[in-house]
């Protein structure tokens, strides 16, 4: 009988260690593997571009700053982006479906990261607000707190990229809705194009929320050619 | 458990840990791919979305 409970002892640690470490490696890998396959679904492009860049305005980018397309509410757990964050990685590559359910999305290792239906669709002026995980089921938003200010995010759908720069990160209480509001914790109506990612706070508790805001700089169309960034870091994974 | 286990195997001490092995992985994928994800799926609140 003994070694039947020590059978089990180690088992909970083994299960202790998958819930903090492996299952998250694991589910990672599995969650970039299948935002990669649904990027290769979309056109290749071998083309180079050189993102917008506000500090500089390089001429370039001017052309690429036009309004993004819009993409109209997909069907509730569909796929229809990536991110890809450099600051997570280079071989960040996860999908966005939408609805924030847990069974359809969040925990679903072929997606990981939900929009948030009743917020503003990709590429209009206003809210695209995201959750996803902190910790287990592939930990999407797992090194939400290494994020700098300025560090570019990459939204690809089918039609090319719309490039995010990270503005700033704040705690807010579970039932702080606002935060989705077009003009996060304001009423006022919205001119900007805001992308806000949530997830859990601390690590592995549900006590509070991280909330990460980024604001739109510039798309990037298909055929003019990946952003250098991307590019970069698809040659390296 | 293990003791009766060890005599119920069959072949000689060698074969006996290969198989031990084989299960030993065996029970650990299993874990790793269906009982740790059903646990922390149901068991562990997991919530990142703010209230809408």
């Amino acid at each position: 009988m003994s070694d039947l409970f020590i059978t089990v002892g180690v088992l909970v640690l083994f299960f202790y260690v998958w819930y903090v470490w492996l299952g998250d490696i694991l589910a990672g890998a599995q969650q970039d593997a299948a935002g990669v396959s649904l990027s290769e679904t979309w056109e290749e492009t071998t083309e180079q571009v050189v993102e917008y860049d506000r500090d500089s305005g390089s001429s370039e980018g001017a052309m690429q700053s036009r309004k993004p397309p819009v993409v109209a509410s997909p069907r509730e757990g569909a796929a229809f982006a990536t991110m890809m964050v450099p600051r997570f990685g280079t071989n960040y590559v996860r999908t966005i479906a939408e609805s924030v359910d847990l069974k359809k999305v969040l925990n679903d290792p072929s997606t990981g990261i939900g929009h948030y239906s009743s917020t503003t669709p990709l590429g209009a002026v206003g809210n695209f607000a995201l959750a996803g995980h902190r910790t287990t089921f592939g930990a999407p938003f797992g090194q939400i707190d290494k994020l700098r200010v300025g560090d570019r995010i990459y939204v690809e759908t089918q039609k090319g990229w719309y490039v995010y720069r990270f503005r700033n990160i704040e705690f807010v209480w579970p039932t702080q809705s606002d935060v989705l509001s077009d003009v996060p914790r304001e009423t006022i109506v919205a001119k900007d194009r805001i992308l806000t990612m949530t997830s859990c706070h601390p690590k592995t508790s549900t006590a509070e929320r991280v909330i990460a805001y980024s604001v739109f700089e510039s798309f990037v169309p298909r055929k003019s050619g990946a952003p250098a960034e991307v590019a970069e870091m698809r040659a390296e994974s | 458990m293990y003791s009766a286990l060890w005599r119920v195997l069959p072949g000689p001490r060698w074969l006996k840990i290969l198989v031990l092995v084989v299960l030993v992985i065996a029970v650990l994928a299993v874990c790793v791919e269906w009982l740790f994800p059903w646990i922390a799926e149901n068991f562990i609140q997991q919530e990142s979305t703010v209230q809408q």
